[in-house]
């Protein structure tokens, strides 16, 4: 065998290249059963059906570390921005009985808002700055503060804060410019993907 | 024994990698912005550049020599670093997650670092023996490691020095870096 690659140099070459090859792709694959690591599928299973505003309403820096508190035991029903049907969602994932929202936490909004600043009372004090997770208000101290829209989750936490009230939260209306056609009906097992919010807003539209 | 320090402090200050050889500038170039990650990048290539010399060394002299393929080397070469460096990757991420932080993202640089390639192939110019091909590399990483750390280090005083607008950047870092290569000049000699 050995003579027969020393008298064909090609041949060898590609035997012992290709030999090489299978053999380290066969350590890499070995390794890469054995070494497998795991994450917490609980976990990620559930960060899946949360909305991902991280808007920080249940009391945890954002959607994952909730999660990550439901898998340690804490209450579903914790989620504003998700709403009864991320609730239940998450009942059915865990098999429980589905609670209702924890009013403590915020109320589930039937529309979807946006935060606004009413600039002529806003007095830069920077305190709603420093409350939004999305990082969505612009301002400095003593300076006006205002909203960008685009980025504002609706997730109400800069409201509180504000001592002045001059925050509203103003349902979002369509306008010539964003107004869309209705989305395509989805397929049922486009439907299994989906997160729970938004297979309840297509379960809705299809009812009505 | 004089034989293995002779090749230590040769590869480490004499025949520097990255300041006399100028290989695996890439890296010395590109994590030296912080210090921290500057050492964690030492700490990967370190790990990554032993083992990569001692399985190349090996496959050449069990496999391609044998056979009469030497001129296989640098494509083997190439093969047997890759898949170090992922089995290295692997490894770690299973076994410690917190040396895995640390080093993770460096791992996969690594693979592109000519300095391990390098070291892989003056091991078989120099026909070098196991230990002096595992001693070589590691004293080969020991040394880039050190350059790495002590320009990551002047580099941040660098960020805060008052350096003429034209050479802010990566220019003054260009300019450093040939300085230091100037000083690792004069360690020439020395073995």
């Amino acid at each position: 065998m050995v003579e027969y690659l020393l008298t064909h140099p090609f041949i060898g070459a590609l035997v012992a290249l290709v030999s090489l090859a299978l053999v380290f792709g066969a350590i890499l694959g070995y390794a890469a059963v054995q070494f497998k690591v795991e994450g917490d599928p609980i976990v990620e299973q559930l960060d899946n059906l949360l909305p991902q505003t991280q808007c920080g309403q249940c009391s945890y820096p954002g959607c994952r570390p909730y999660a990550e508190a439901i898998a340690n035991g804490d209450a579903i029903n914790k989620c504003p921005p998700g709403g009864q049907s991320t609730i239940n969602a998450i009942a059915d994932l865990l098999d429980v009985e589905a609670p209702t929202l924890d009013e403590e936490h915020g109320e589930e909004s039937e529309v979807k808002t946006v935060a606004f600043i009413r600039e002529d009372e806003c007095i830069g004090c920077t305190k709603c700055i420093q409350a939004c997770p999305m990082d969505a208000i612009l301002g400095a101290a003593k300076q006006m503060h205002t909203v960008i829209g685009d980025e504002c989750t609706g997730c109400d936490l800069c409201v509180e804060p504000c001592p002045v009230d001059c925050i509203d939260m103003l349902p979002i209306e369509t306008t010539i410019g964003d107004w869309r056609w209705d989305k395509p009906k989805a397929s049922q097992e486009q439907l299994n993907n989906l997160i729970a919010t938004d297979k309840q807003a297509v379960e809705d539209g299809a009812a009505a | 024994m004089t034989d293995f320090v002779v090749i230590l402090i040769s590869t480490i200050l004499v025949n520097n990698f990255v300041l006399v050889q100028f290989l695996g500038l890439c890296p010395f170039m590109g994590v030296s912005n912080k210090l921290e990650t500057a050492i964690g990048m030492g700490g990967a290539t370190t790990f990554v550049l032993t083992l990569a010399s001692i399985c190349s060394y090996l496959v050449h002299n069990y496999v391609l020599s044998p056979l009469g393929l030497e001129y296989l080397k640098t494509i083997a070469f190439i093969l047997v670093i890759a898949v170090v460096v992922q089995f290295a990757k692997m490894f770690i991420e299973k076994t410690s997650p917190l040396l895995y932080r640390v080093l993770g993202v460096f791992l996969p640089l690594i693979t592109t670092n000519c300095a391990v390639l390098g070291v892989a192939l003056q091991n078989t110019a120099k026909a070098h023996t196991f230990t002096q091909s595992a001693l070589y590399g590691f004293g080969a990483a020991l040394g880039f490691s050190l350059v790495l750390i002590l320009f990551s280090a002047m580099r941040e005083r660098l960020a805060v020095a008052d350096v003429p607008v034209p050479f802010k950047g990566a220019a003054i870092g260009m300019i450093t870096a040939g300085l230091m290569s100037l000083a690792f000049m004069g360690f020439s000699g020395l073995v």
